[in-house]
Order: structure tokens, then C-alpha cells, then sequence
């Protein structure tokens, strides 16, 4: 469902601000919102076996 | 104009107001499902659906295609011109590509329509008396003859389902009536989460119809945990790849009896969808899709070209970041990123542009790089 799942950080900020990947071949990029249903479905994911949400860099 | 004719047609609005107003129900705006007449299909009008691929919405607005713990079996899914009579142009049609005739006990298939809770909350449905009930009306038709099921499902506070039952004759379309009553055990909070999901059941494990009777409310933790969507008597609809069904004229309303279906304009319908998905497509090879302010050289905020009143903060989709370019200062920059913004909101929906260098302090645009299919789009689905 989910690929590629990176944490993105604020240029300004410099903290986390979103998750970018792709979900079906779809770029997307999700906020970290709890009231986000994509960022719920990811948090659900990264909770299965071997799914992981890589840093941002 | 004649007295006569006044009087005739006083009498046909007279008539009118009475089926309308014997619900108990809304004279406008009563249809608390959205893209009911199905004519609304931003994300494309076809898609190949399976467990994780393509599950959830990836065509018809606000229509969501469930495969329950991992089942098996595909099917398109598309909008189609199959229709009942002159009063529909579009159905929703489900055509299986790979049969599943070995179901596992977890294992459901569904289509959906999730209902903000605010929206169930201020609807006027006393959904704490059983005495008070909400109906829902639809066309539908399917190869596969036999006992179908839809479904409510709560989602606030103890989560409750209550099934019910239709049959349907093969390849013929039948209007279906159905009525779900309110339950002291049920609740809707007065926000923008997650309220109600009605379900139309293709396929149920035995655990997704365990100790489920139509009619009756059934708590979600009890017997096996899952959610019941059906009763022992639903159809496996994707036990053959001869399988279509198709789903048109959906309508759910506050009262006892169901209404004529709430015809709406496109334009209307595609504003209620836009609360949920709003989708901006190039169209045009180099067309101009947001107005960007360059805070550094290779930094932008983007502010795409759309009055939004979105659900809460959205997700961010588009197509691949190389069919963009950032255009300033009379040049073209490729672009290498593109993010929702850690400050975007469901009115603001701005994004973050990582592009070749530029000048820091102009403004400039988020065009198409030389591609019509180039697009950006906001997801606050529930």
C-alpha cells in the first residue's frame, strides 16, 4: 500500500513536518495530523511487521 | 394561466410536500450521502482494485472499496452508464476480475460512504430512540441473484453495526428501501471525525456476520471482535468473475420512509466532494498551477489556485515532482520536492517547493513541465 515513506523536515524549522512516499503509485506527502486519515492509516502500517518510516535526511 | 391549471399544479406541489414532509425529514438537502447519483469521479473513472492496491478511493467521490483483512478477489471498480431509467446518467460498477470462493472468517468486502459525525449529529435523526430511524434508498443490480446486506457502523463511543437485508433478481435493477433505527448505545460526536460508515456488502467471513440479525444493533467487541457488516444470508458476490453489480441513486435520509432521490447539480455535488478531495489538473502542457514566493533561493511556499474549505489538513498528491517547474525570475527551475507545508490548514492548503536555485524574495509559479497530465490534489477523506 504504503513505499518509500520518508519524514520531511521544515526548511525553516528544521523539524519533521511531513511524510512523503507513495501509496498505489500515488506521490503523496502526509501531514502529521492526527485528524489526517492517511497519517492515521501510516501510523497503522508502521505498526505491522518490518514497516518503517525512514528519517529525513 | 388558467385557475385550472393553478389548482392542478398547486395540487401536484401539495403531493409532493406530503411524501416529502410523512419522513419527518428535510424538504432540501436532505441526502446526507454525497455523489449518490455517482456523477462525480475526480481521481479517474476506472480503477483495478485489491487487497492493497488500489483499496480505499480511487475513483468515484466518496465511494471507498474495503477488502476487510487482507480478502481476496479484485474487481474494477468504475463509473459507468449502466443506469435504471432516464432519471440516472451514471452508476458505480463493480466488475470481479479474480473470483474468491474460499472466504476466510475475517474476510469482508464493502463499499462504502464515511459520514462525518457532525454531519449524523445535526441531521435531526434522534439516533438514541429506537423509535426514531433513518432510511436508505438506492438502485441496484447485480449478475449474482440472492440476499444482500447494508450496513451502519458507528464510530464514536462504543462502536455498534446494524445489518439489513435486500434481495436482488439476476441482471435486473430493483429499487431497495431500507430503514435503520437509533439505539441508546450509539453516539456522534459534534466534530469533523469519523461518524458513520454505511456499508453495501459484497462479501462476509462468517465472523463478519457472527450472532448478527437484520434489524439488530450488534456491539462490534462482542463474539470475535470484527465489525459485522452482513447476516448468514449474504451472497459471496465474488465467487465468480461473471460477478458485476452496479449502484446508483443512493439516499440517506432522516425518517421513516425513503423519498424520491435528491437530484443535484454537478456543480453542487462536485463542491460537497471538494470538502474531502479537490484536485487541480494542468490540462494544458505548461499551465500555471499555484503561485509560488521564493523565501530562499531554492525554497518555495506554494499557494495553489483553489478556494478550499477542506475537511482538516490534507493530504498532498500529485504526479511525479520531474512534471513540475518553478517559474521566476524569467527562467524555469526543476523542481526536486514538493510537500504538504507544515503550516498548512483545510483553508490553506500550501505546499513546499525544493527547486534548482533562483532568486530568494521574488515570486513566481508552480507550472506544468510540458505535461497536460501534470496535477496537484488535496485529500481530507475520512
Amino acid at each position: 500500500m504504503f513505499e518509500n515513506l520518508q519524514y520531511q523536515k521544515d526548511p525553516v524549522t528544521d523539524e519533521n513536518m511531513c511524510i512523503n512516499g507513495t501509496r498505489s503509485g500515488v506521490h503523496i506527502s502526509v501531514p502529521l495530523d492526527p485528524n489526517n486519515s492517511d497519517y492515521q492509516a501510516i501510523l497503522e502500517w508502521a505498526e505491522e511487521d518490518s514497516n518503517e518510516i525512514a528519517a529525513a535526511d | 394561466m388558467s385557475l385550472a391549471r393553478d389548482i392542478a399544479d398547486l395540487g401536484a406541489v401539495t403531493s409532493r410536500l406530503d411524501t416529502v414532509g410523512g419522513s419527518s425529514g428535510a424538504l432540501s438537502n436532505r441526502n446526507l450521502i454525497i455523489n449518490g447519483a455517482m456523477q462525480v469521479a475526480q481521481r479517474g473513472t476506472s480503477a483495478a482494485t485489491a487487497n492493497s492496491s488500489n483499496e480505499g478511493y480511487n475513483t468515484l467521490d466518496r465511494w471507498y472499496i474495503l477488502y476487510s483483512s487482507s480478502a481476496g478477489g479484485a474487481a474494477t471498480m468504475s463509473q459507468d452508464t449502466t443506469v435504471p431509467n432516464k432519471s440516472f446518467t451514471n452508476s458505480l460498477k463493480l466488475d470481479v476480475t479474480t473470483a474468491d470462493t474460499s472466504v476466510d472468517v475475517n474476510h469482508a468486502i464493502s463499499l462504502q460512504c464515511r459520514i462525518e459525525a457532525q454531519d449524523i449529529a445535526n441531521s435531526g435523526w434522534d439516533y438514541t430512540n429506537s423509535n426514531s430511524n433513518m432510511s436508505v434508498s438506492f438502485w441496484a443490480r447485480s449478475v449474482k441473484a440472492g440476499t444482500y446486506c447494508v450496513f451502519f457502523l458507528t464510530d464514536d463511543g462504543t462502536q455498534k453495526s446494524l445489518v439489513q437485508e435486500y434481495t436482488l433478481e439476476a441482471n435486473t435493477w430493483k429499487y431497495v428501501t431500507l430503514t435503520f433505527k437509533g439505539d441508546s448505545g450509539i453516539s456522534f460526536n459534534n466534530d469533523n471525525g469519523l461518524g458513520l460508515y454505511v456499508g453495501w456488502t459484497l462479501v462476509a467471513g462468517s465472523n463478519r456476520y457472527q450472532s448478527a440479525t437484520a434489524g439488530t444493533w450488534i456491539e462490534k467487541s462482542s463474539g470475535n471482535g470484527q465489525a459485522r457488516y452482513a447476516t448468514s444470508n449474504q451472497v459471496n458476490f465474488f465467487d465468480s468473475t461473471s460477478n458485476d453489480f452496479y449502484l446508483t441513486g443512493v439516499q440517506l435520509e432522516v425518517g421513516d420512509t425513503a423519498t424520491d432521490f435528491e437530484h443535484r447539480s454537478f456543480g453542487d455535488e462536485l463542491a460537497r466532494c471538494q470538502r474531502y478531495y479537490h484536485k487541480i489538473d494542468a490540462a494544458t502542457a505548461y499551465s500555471t498551477l499555484g503561485t509560488a514566493a521564493l523565501s530562499t533561493a531554492t525554497i518555495s511556499t506554494i499557494y495553489p489556485f483553489a478556494g478550499f474549505n477542506l475537511r482538516s489538513v490534507p493530504t498532498l498528491e500529485s504526479s511525479g515532482v520531474s512534471t513540475f517547474l518553478l517559474q521566476c525570475n524569467n527562467a524555469n527551475e526543476s523542481v526536486s520536492a514538493l510537500s504538504i507545508n507544515g503550516h498548512a490548514s483545510g483553508q490553506v492548503p500550501i505546499c513546499s517547493c525544493t527547486h534548482d536555485s533562483s532568486t530568494a524574495g521574488f515570486a513566481g509559479s508552480l507550472i506544468a513541465n510540458n505535461n497536460a497530465a501534470a496535477y496537484i490534489a488535496f485529500s481530507s477523506e475520512l
